[in-house]
């Protein structure tokens, strides 16, 4: 067998990372490369240096170490029982192109996951071994995220939180029933170990000493996690559940839908299936709901048929839908609360009515400029100079915001 | 009427000292032109001179802020813009907090454009590098073509970032360059002809391998990426190619038959199955997996292990030493002629067989080759411990109400001894996680007796045990008694 060249090794170990949504470069320390010894800086907020055709940002040079994998996933393009081409990258290699790319200013950082070979230490032990080479010989500020490995030993894990910005571990599947059936060989409660885990040391590095020295930091932009949608039998109202379960127990930064998407060489367990995105947009929309609108996982999935939330509508027009006693709210006087409940109006648009309504009455037109969504919001509230009537009450409300019928593809 | 025109260097500085200057002056809106050709005429030849005591106006940060990223904007109303409104904001100094405002919800808009498309620079600009790799301090060079005038108030984040080499960005109306670590301005240039790049053609393989070809959401892409911005990227070029040959690669992956594992899949599962410290997978993969045991070096000796047998739900489980030269054979735990004994006397003591889970301690037969024939060898502690994994595994499995352990092997395996089992015989032990096991002899230790009386007793002796099973599979486990028996 010859040896791949760095070319092949990079198609085939960066086609073997891409089905991890996580892309995120943003919420770590700010920090810069003015004193002239080294390279890279991080501003606190992400940049997405490119955008793929499937919509995707390209923020990160997300690569595997190597896609040699003994676990047999059944969703995972990397599974032991698949017949993809496998690669794996040296440490310099990998040291080198992140170097190379950030340089041209392709990427903001690395992404660094892997298979797991050998042992689940071995496998860790090269991960450090990268970013700390990167950090330490070639002097890079830039954006670090590593996926760890649940086994991996704790002192590779303490090394990983003081070179890396991010750590995450993905839980992929919303049930410990699915994962026993999917991916047999991972232990979800070794997986919740690991992220509580993860949650201590944070929390150990945010406390000062008695000598009012703070320890050294310790993954400053927190852990993530992926979760597949449509892969197994769980409803939304299963996934939300155990986002903010995940959310709640080990304050994780985000939880990452991926919609499962068929994969060269698939395992027959599997639907193949067009990617459910529009499911996955619409989790999204939920979890930020639940996240930033003060709204409560059982209103959210409450109303949903068979758990799984409205395709057609986005999850705060469904439940203002449902809820249309409360509405027109009026915005010269509704709680903070309230108005963020309101459809087409955002954290944002809320701020800002807050905002002017201390110094005036505010119109309809004042909104539209505020950013809010008119189409949505028209019926749900009232301002000065605008009421939207009987509008809340007609049986036809819903079919206002459906969108247009599509003809069915011939393809 | 005057006029100011103001230069294409510190724009916002100066446009903040002629805005103060005019303020002062008392000059409305209607009596200032603002332009940004430097070249008409000089900054300070029509600046006004101020009153003596100027009334000292405060403007609130957030304008300052604003006023400072508007100047870089395009239009070339936008000086005059910010004058109107800061004009109206010293009789209105809540104003910038009215984002209803339609004069700053249009300066705010403005704002919005600028900071994007400085955000589309520090994404965008694509360096090449002009210098040698080797170099203590490499160089490169970009050519980008940003919408407003964004380039001097971003050059200090490519400062920030690349501050240990050498760069220039050249753009049509000014260029910036960074060496030595000194900053400084130059004017616009045309595209320039730079060398080409390996490492671009790296960062090409990259893109095309990142795109998922089975979600196809082009118009997300375009939203965030807009074409104007494509001539300058190089990954914009594969960009028809992956989204043309897209449906095709993804039906290809749908249409695509299962293929068979490779033949390192096998090793791997084993590799793995010594690392782990306790049985996770699916139930019906677990004879399979204590087939393929490799956990200690009996599996060598024998043919093969031989998993548990009976009904998924059974209520009890009989758990004997390990499998002999018969069950060796067959695969099948207690079909030798210990095996046989047992069902005979069960069936005497009206204990259905039928009705239990029968697994032994150990799954692979130990044995001493002895001529034409294998010799029994109890399994030493060592593999006893190995294997109780499994029938962990299988206790997990089945979670029976009721273990019957039949000889001092089950009886190590199940309550951590296998000491005094004459002595412990027909007693009820709790196990840690509280299930309970009823202590038996092994029929094996009945076919051992030579002499006939004995072998009678122990016989009925064993019935009552059985027996007992029986009817504590009918009644439930009772505590109370069998605290009395022990």
């Amino acid at each position: 067998m010859t040896a791949k060249s760095l070319e092949s090794k990079l198609a085939i170990l960066s086609d073997a990372a891409k089905y991890d949504a996580s892309c995120a470069s943003s919420g770590s320390t700010r920090r810069d490369s003015r004193d002239g010894k080294g390279f890279g800086s991080n501003e606190g907020t992400g940049i997405c240096h490119a955008y793929a055709p499937d919509g995707r940002c390209i923020s990160l040079l997300k690569i595997l170490m190597t896609n040699f994998c003994i676990y047999d996933c059944a969703y995972c393009i990397n599974r032991v029982s698949s017949n993809v081409a496998r690669a794996r990258f040296s440490v310099d290699e990998v040291v080198r192109l992140t170097v190379d790319f950030y340089r041209r200013n392709y990427i903001e950082g690395l992404f660094l996951s892997s298979g797991v070979i050998r042992s689940p230490d071995a496998t860790m032990a090269d991960m450090v071994e990268i970013v700390r080479k990167l950090r330490e010989e070639e002097n890079f500020h830039g954006y670090i995220h590593l996926k760890t490995i649940p086994d991996a030993a704790p002192e590779l894990i303490e090394a990983a939180g003081r070179l890396a910005d991010r750590l995450s571990i993905n839980v992929e599947l919303p049930t410990d029933a699915s994962m026993q059936r999917l991916a047999a060989e991972k232990n979800p409660a070794r997986i919740r170990r690991a992220m509580a885990d993860f949650r201590l040391r944070k929390e150990a590095s945010s406390d000062a000493s008695h000598t009012g020295r703070k320890p050294p930091r310790f993954a400053p932009a927190g852990q993530s996690t992926q979760m597949i949608v449509g892969a197994d039998g769980s409803n939304d109202a299963a996934i939300l559940g155990e986002s903010t379960r995940l959310y709640s127990s080990y304050q994780l930064k985000r939880v990452y839908y991926s919609a499962f998407s068929p994969i060269p060489d698939s395992s027959s367990r599997l639907p193949l299936i067009s990617p459910p995105l529009m499911r996955e947009h619409r989790l999204y929309q939920a979890d930020w709901l639940l996240r930033f609108y003060g709204f409560d996982l059982k209103e959210i999935v409450d109303g949903a048929r068979d758990g799984n939330l409205d395709l057609e509508l986005d999850p705060k027009l469904a439940w203002a839908l449902g809820h249309r006693d409360i509405f027109p709210v009026d915005i010269n006087r509704a709680e903070r609360e309230l108005l963020l409940r309101v459809p087409g109006f955002g954290v944002k648009t809320v701020n800002r009515i807050l905002g002017t309504r201390r110094h005036r009455t505010i119109r309809y037109d004042d909104v539209v400029r505020m950013g809010g969504l008119m189409k949505k919001a028209g019926p749900f509230i009232t301002a000065l100079g605008w009421s939207p009537g009987g509008l809340i009450d007609t049986a036809q409300l819903r079919a206002r915001f459906l969108p247009p019928p599509a003809q069915l593809s011939l393809f | 009427m005057h006029r100011i025109a103001l230069p294409d260097t510190g724009t916002a500085s100066a446009w903040r000292q002629a805005a103060r200057a005019c303020l002062d002056a008392g000059l409305s809106p209607a009596d200032v032109s603002w332009g940004d050709d430097a070249d008409e005429a000089g900054l300070f030849d029509t600046l006004p001179v101020s009153p003596a005591k100027p009334v000292r106006m405060t403007v609130p940060r957030s304008f300052v802020e604003m006023a400072e990223t508007v100047c870089w904007h395009r239009d070339t109303d936008r000086f005059a813009r910010l004058y109107q409104f800061l004009w109206r904001l010293r009789d209105e100094p809540y104003l910038m907090g009215d984002r209803g405002d339609r004069e700053l919800a249009a300066l705010r808009l403005m704002e919005k454009g600028v900071h994007r498309c400085q955000h589309k620079m520090k994404a965008f600009v694509r360096f090449r590098e002009i210098g040698d790799r080797e170099d203590p301090r490499r160089s490169f060079a970009a050519w980008f073509e940003p919408t407003h005038h964004t380039i001097e108030p971003t050059a200090p984040f490519f400062v920030r970032r690349f501050a240990d080499m050498d760069w220039k960005i050249v753009t049509p109306e000014r260029s910036v360059i960074f060496q030595g670590g000194d900053l400084s301005f130059g004017p616009g240039q045309p595209k320039p002809a730079l060398p080409d790049d390996a490492s671009e053609a790296l960062w090409l393989t990259y893109f095309r391998s990142i795109f998922n070809p089975a979600r196809l959401k082009v118009r997300a892409m375009t939203s965030e990426m807009p074409r104007k911005y494509w001539k300058n990227l190089p990954e914009a070029a594969t960009i028809p190619d992956l989204i043309s040959g897209a449906p095709a690669r993804a039906r290809a992956m749908a249409e695509a038959a299962p293929t068979l594992p490779p033949a390192h899949a096998e090793n791997a599962r084993r590799q793995l199955a010594g690392h782990a410290s306790a049985w996770s997978g699916p139930m019906d993969a677990l004879p399979a997996a204590i087939h393929a045991c490799q956990r200690c070096p009996l599996h060598s000796m024998a043919t093969q292990a031989v998993p548990g047998q009976g009904p998924q739900d059974a209520r009890l489980m009989i758990v004997g030493e390990q499998p002999g030269d018969q069950e060796d054979l067959a695969g099948v735990p207690f079909v030798g002629p210990a095996g046989r004994l047992f069902d005979r006397v069960a069936q005497s003591a009206g204990l259905d067989r039928s009705l239990a889970f029968v697994t032994n301690a150990v799954k692979h037969f130990k044995f001493e080759p002895r001529g034409k024939r294998r010799i029994h060898k109890r399994p030493n502690a060592g593999e006893i411990s190995h294997c109780r994994w499994w029938l962990d595994a299988e206790l997990a499995q089945v979670s029976p109400k009721l273990i019957l352990a039949l000889g001092a092997t089950a009886a190590e395996a199940l309550t951590g001894s296998g000491d005094n089992i004459l002595a412990r015989r027909g007693t009820v032990e709790t196990r840690a996680d509280g299930t309970t096991v009823l202590i038996s002899i092994h029929p094996s230790f009945l076919l051992r007796l030579t002499d006939g009386q004995e072998r009678d007793r122990q016989t009925d002796l064993f019935r009552d045990d059985l027996r007992r099973a029986a009817a504590m599979m009918q009644d439930g486990p009772q505590p109370s008694r069998s605290q009395a028996l022990a």
